[in-house]
């Protein structure tokens, strides 16, 4: 597997570095910027022009992007390359749920558990435990002694102390055939929370026709729950059959002639979850870990699935001095629902000047570093439709690619809406139940259906 | 700190000079107080991680290696596993340590110490490892077995024959019956890394184990998961319900939420794919498609490595993923290199029903700023128009729709697929053509791939193309400063033209660059096929020239790139790993280091066979010239024959058979020279006939200058 990983700056050169093969000599990431710039694929050199797995003079390296920073292992093997990228990413996530936020600052502000964490998360290029709630049982930003460890009791708190330490002791955990979590957790209100959360991502063209569109999906749990609970989810049957289908290969039941059926094309469980039991006895029953975490997720496709905003969208040059861009939107669902924190962002050309507005609603903000212009809206009502008028002054100096070139920029909307998903999905119960504690517990559902990264309307 | 800050601070005052760095590194590694030695750890180990050279206070930090703070031993070791090769003799001071750690009660500090040490890759530490290895690996806690079964693959490097002595592999083995899932996993993952190591298969799978593994694969972490996942693999089996139990067992990996426990889930059940019913196998291939494609809602490194894996599972089952056209669109905000790749995908996945949905895209995509995806667009627009005929008209009207808009860089492409499109539909959409060709100079073009793309339509439809003449006028003025590709391009056409459409100013314009073909041009084939046509238009038998030159070239079926059928087979093997994404077994890339030294081992092995190759050519060309020289020789003779001179025939003959025996002689002469050896080469060079031999031996001269 990987034989050295290493964190670099937005230009190659290195902020930190693990070795753990030691069979590939240092002067081999001083190559890295170079072939970067020689194997890219585009005119420009600039990032995501350069493949991610690239091979030179027998070393293979393999990188993820991440912010500025290129996260780059390097192996001489035939290694499995996706498994690396996989745990690469995965080491981000970790490293994020440490530092907050990983970059060149935090990097060097915080190396020594850095080091601690990737010697704890690979060994000898094989990846061991990446699971954040574990390493955080053992790997903590405070330092520690071992005094503490010589009381081979185990119990949390020390007899006439209030403060409760936690121990750097064997992580059981880790190796335990539950390795998600630990024994022993209490708390005085036992509270599960579903979240059930679709994020859209759609396509349509100017004349307002679905290209294409994908749904995903994930039920989100966030469990206050003591002892070891055994949990049991239960789904509305039409979507349980449909994850059936697609689990069991089996094409949906067209012949039924329900055309609005929705179909969902996979689903992936936390590693908590049985898969065996799933598939076997149709039930999602699991251990939860602590806190939060992702139970499910799904990708839905619906056939009938209507654009949620109908935009129109014109633009008139002023012989290349002054650009007006018309732009009408409309709130596509029924009077009675409502969308929140809608955000528009129009493309325009670079380096445009004094913009001017005229709206009947939101607000509208020119931002710069986007090239864009933002439309703001903090609630906006089924069946409404609004407008907005820009006007733009163009630079006196301007390459006449920039001005074909934001055209074809399309427009990006984001937003969020409560109460319902469009999937279908409903939680018909969770069942709680912990052998030794026996305790009522209740969760509360909630649904969210929001835009994801690419909601977009092309504008040409 | 405050206190030592202050302490530092009053140190600098009163006596110690400011000597750099590394004197004040010295000083806090040495201090009384333990938080400013600490504190001076960290700040040498931060030193170490911008890449400056702390190396020179390895014994001051080796003092500090006995602390029971936890924090401060790693920091400690770490900087061990650094700077172990500079002080292979200082190390060994701290084995000590190490051992007495791998007795800890505490289970961390004993599998930290065994972790640990297995990274000192100083020679006489295996010495030292080989006890506390043994102990470790059956130590009561998991946490500590796991570590000491990687620390196995770590002795092996650095000494493999102890490591076997020591009896570890089979201890491995029998790891892999242990209660732990995770000493299983790494047991397993120690196993095959070894294995890659020596380049052999230690990992002897059996139904049992793998029934073993099939078990605890459910328990496993997602990264034991793929360990046990990629043994599976590998794994040949024996009967039909074992091939039914892994694919049981190994299905409902498809729905983890690790993408790499997914893709090793799918190459275990493709390698079992060819095993099992028909009917059976369509089932799971439909199974296969959604986890298929789940996999590209990752980032975007990791989605086109799968689609790269794609690629390969499409062209072994073709059909798998006709259904899911959609997902593989491409996103405005997707990086290049992806871009590329979805429509390299997209097109293989194009079937009657849904091409005219694919078009639409193609065409929006061909629209787009970046060079690239636009010229990719264009040329997946043709091969959808190769592939599938009902929507090859939309397809052509797209094309043609793009050359109006047109930017000179969709051009270039443009007509290589033009001409692509022609090799299909020979007539079907000539009207069409002609418009853009008609508007088209030679000017416009640029790349020579395009320019010998324009010039073939010019040589197979001339008669429909106007002002033919004046653009073979064009094309023979630059006929010299021409690409050889587009030069022979060239004198195809104009040849062909001079057949179908024939008139004194192209058979001008034919003279005028058959001539320049074979006096000014220096690229062989182009001359070469030059004189062929010259010779073919000489003959005059008119019926044979057009039977030649005017032969129908066959249909072009598609013009999407496969794999052959053997590296397709290597490339199903290949699944997940580096293999499938440069498209090579993994033997074409992968070069085994053979110590430290590794890169002058091979620079030696390159060099002994760039002589060998000489060596060959050498022998190769005193052979033919032997041969040469025989001929020669009967000639002469043949001639002296003729001639009826007066000379004893005996005699000649018997000059002859010397002269030729000598040709053979220089051969082992030769061979004898390489090894070494320098004689005279022109010693059995005797005979005044064979005039081939001074010539020979002026060779060898040559080819031992260049050594």
């Amino acid at each position: 597997m990987a034989s050295v990983v290493y964190f670099l700056d937005s230009r190659g050169r290195p902020l930190l570095h693990r070795d753990y093969k030691w069979d590939i000599p240092s002067t081999a990431i001083e190559k890295f910027p170079l072939l970067l710039l020689n194997n890219s694929i585009g005119q420009s050199v600039d990032e995501g022009s350069t493949i991610p797995v690239l091979n030179d003079n027998g070393i293979n390296y393999v990188y993820l992007l991440h912010k500025d920073l290129y996260i780059l292992a390097l192996t001489r093997e035939d290694a499995n390359v996706f498994s690396i990228l996989c745990y690469l990413d995965s080491m981000v996530k970790v490293l994020e749920g440490y530092l907050k936020s990983l970059e060149e600052e935090s990097i060097r502000d915080n190396f020594s558990v850095i080091y601690e964490l990737l010697d704890e998360m690979m060994d000898f290029g094989i990846s061991q435990i990446t699971d954040q709630k574990i390493l955080k049982e053992y790997i903590t930003q405070e330092s520690f002694t071992l005094n503490t460890l010589l009381h081979p009791s185990g119990s949390k708190k020390k007899p006439g102390s209030t403060t409760v330490f936690k121990q750097r002791v064997a992580p059981s955990t880790v190796t335990n055939a539950i390795s998600w979590r630990s024994p022993g957790i209490v708390y005085k209100k036992n509270e599960a929370y579903l979240d059930v959360v679709e994020a859209i991502d759609m396509l349509v063209n100017s004349r307002g026709q679905l290209l294409s569109s994908e749904i995903h999906g994930a039920i989100k749990l966030k469990s206050f729950l003591s002892g070891m609970p055994e949990l049991i989810l239960g789904l509305n049957e039409k979507f349980m059959k449909s994850c059936l289908n697609a689990v069991r290969g089996t094409p949906g039941n067209v012949s039924e002639g329900d055309k609005k059926s929705i179909e969902v094309e996979d689903l992936k469980f936390h590693q908590c979850v049985r898969l065996g039991k799933f598939e076997s006895e149709k039930m999602i029953s699991f251990i939860p870990p602590d806190g939060e975490c992702d139970l499910v997720s799904y990708r839905v496709h619906s056939p009938v699935l209507k654009p949620l905003f109908l935009i129109d969208y014109k633009v008139r040059n002023h012989s290349n001095t002054r650009l007006e861009i018309m732009l009408k939107v409309r709130a596509n669902f029924k009077s009675r629902v409502s969308a929140r924190k809608l955000e528009i962002r129009i493309p325009v050309p670079r380096d445009i000047d004094s913009p001017k507005y005229h709206y009947n609603k939101g607000t509208l903000k020119y931002v710069p570093n986007e090239s864009v212009i933002l439309w703001k809206f903090r609630k906006i009502d089924g069946g409404k439709e609004y407008v907005m008028i820009a006007e733009l002054l163009l630079p006196s100096v301007s390459d006449d690619g920039e001005l074909e070139k934001f055209k074809k920029i399309p427009i990006n909307l984001k937003f969020e809406m409560q109460g319902f998903v469009t999937s279908g999905l409903q939680v018909k119960y969770l069942k709680i139940r912990e052998p030794k504690m026996n305790y009522q517990s209740y969760p509360y559902v909630r649904y969210i259906t929001k835009s994801g990264d690419s909601y977009e309307v092309r504008t040409n | 700190m405050p206190p030592s800050q202050l302490e530092r601070r009053l140190r600098r005052f009163f006596n110690i000079p400011l000597k750099g760095e590394n004197s004040e590194f010295r000083s806090g590694l040495v201090s009384q107080y333990p938080d400013e030695r600490k504190d001076t750890i960290q700040r040498v180990i931060a030193a170490m991680t911008v890449g400056k050279d702390v190396s020179a206070l390895f014994p001051d930090v080796l003092k500090n290696i006995a602390t029971h703070d936890l924090e401060q031993k790693k920091l400690v070791y770490l900087y061990l596993m650094n700077y172990a090769k500079t002080n292979p003799e200082l190390c060994i001071l701290a084995t000590n340590t190490f051992v007495q750690d791998s007795e800890d009660p505490n289970p961390l500090v004993r599998a930290l110490a065994i972790r640990t040490m297995g990274c000192i890759r100083v020679d006489k530490m295996v010495d030292y490892l080989a006890i506390p290895l043994k102990r470790t690996l059956k130590d009561d806690n998991p946490y500590v077995r796991k570590t000491a079964a990687i620390c196995v693959a770590k002795m092996f490097d650095l000494n493999s024959k102890m490591c076997i002595e020591q009896g570890f592999l089979d201890t491995l083995m029998d790891m892999l019956n242990d209660s732990n899932q995770m000493v299983v996993a790494n047991a397993i993952s120690t196993l095959l890394e070894i294995s890659k190591m020596s380049d052999s298969n230690l990992l002897k799978m059996d139904s049992k184990i793998t029934k073993k593994l099939l078990i605890t694969l459910n328990e496993c972490t997602e990264w034991g998961r793929i360990s046990i996942l990629t043994a599976l693999a590998d794994y040949d089996t024996n009967d039909s319900t074992e091939v039914d139990h892994i694919i049981d067992k190994v299905t409902p990996q498809l729905q983890h939420e690790n993408p790499a426990v997914v893709l090793s889930a799918i190459k275990v059940i493709i390698k079992q794919l060819d095993k099992i019913s028909n009917e059976r196998r369509e089932h799971l291939q439909r199974r296969l498609a959604s986890p298929l494609c789940s996999l590209l809602s990752n980032p975007p490194e990791i989605q086109f490595v799968a689609l790269r894996n794609i690629r390969i599972i499409l062209e072994r089952y073709p059909e798998m993923l006709s259904n899911d056209l959609q997902v593989f669109f491409v996103k405005y905000n997707d990086p290049l290199y992806l871009k590329l790749e979805k429509i390299d995908i997209l097109v293989r996945l194009v079937t009657t029903d849904n091409a005219a949905l694919l078009l639409a895209e193609l065409r929006e995509y061909a629209m787009e700023v970046d060079i690239e995806v636009v010229n990719r667009s264009v040329n997946a627009i043709g091969q959808l128009a190769i592939k599938i005929e009902q929507v090859s008209k939309k397809a052509v009207e797209v094309l043609y729709e793009l050359y109006m808009n047109r930017s000179t860089y969709v051009l270039e492409q443009l007509i290589i697929v033009i001409q692509n499109i022609l090799r299909r539909y020979p007539t079907k959409y000539l009207p069409t053509v002609i418009t853009v060709i008609a508007d088209l100079n030679f000017d416009d073009l640029s790349t020579p791939e395009s320019l010998s793309s324009y010039i073939w339509i010019l040589g197979q439809y001339c008669k429909q193309i106007p002002h033919l003449e004046d653009r073979l006028q064009t094309m023979a003025s630059q006929f010299q400063e021409m690409d050889p590709l587009v030069q022979s391009a060239a004198l195809t056409a104009i040849v062909k033209i001079n057949l179908t459409k024939s008139s004194p100013k192209i058979r001008q314009i034919l003279q005028q660059i058959l001539n320049e073909a074979t006096t000014k041009i220096e690229n062989a084939d182009v001359r070469d096929k030059a004189y062929i046509y010259w010779r073919i238009l000489s003959t005059d038998d008119e019926k044979l020239q057009k039977k030649v030159i005017l032969k129908k070239l066959p249909i072009l079926e598609s013009t999407i790139e496969k794999f052959s059928a053997p590296l397709l087979r290597q490339l199903v093997d290949e699944i997940s790993n580096l293999g499938s994404v440069y498209y090579k077994p993994g033997a074409a890339f992968v070069r085994l280091r053979s110590g430290d030294d590794g890169a002058f081992v091979d620079n030696a092995t390159l060099q002994s066979k760039r002589l060998e190759e000489l060596q060959q050519m050498a022998k190769s060309e005193i052979v033919n010239n032997a041969v040469k020289a025989e001929n020669l020789l009967d000639f002469d003779e043949s001639a002296e024959d003729r001639q009826g001179a007066q000379e004893e025939q005996e005699e000649e003959k018997i000059e002859v058979s010397a002269s030729s025996d000598s040709a053979a002689n220089i051969l082992d002469e030769l061979s004898d020279l390489f090894s070494g050896l320098s004689t005279q080469p022109a010693k059995n060079v005797s005979s005044s006939s064979a005039s081939p031999a001074p010539h020979n031996s002026g060779n060898h001269e040559d080819l031992l200058n260049l050594f």
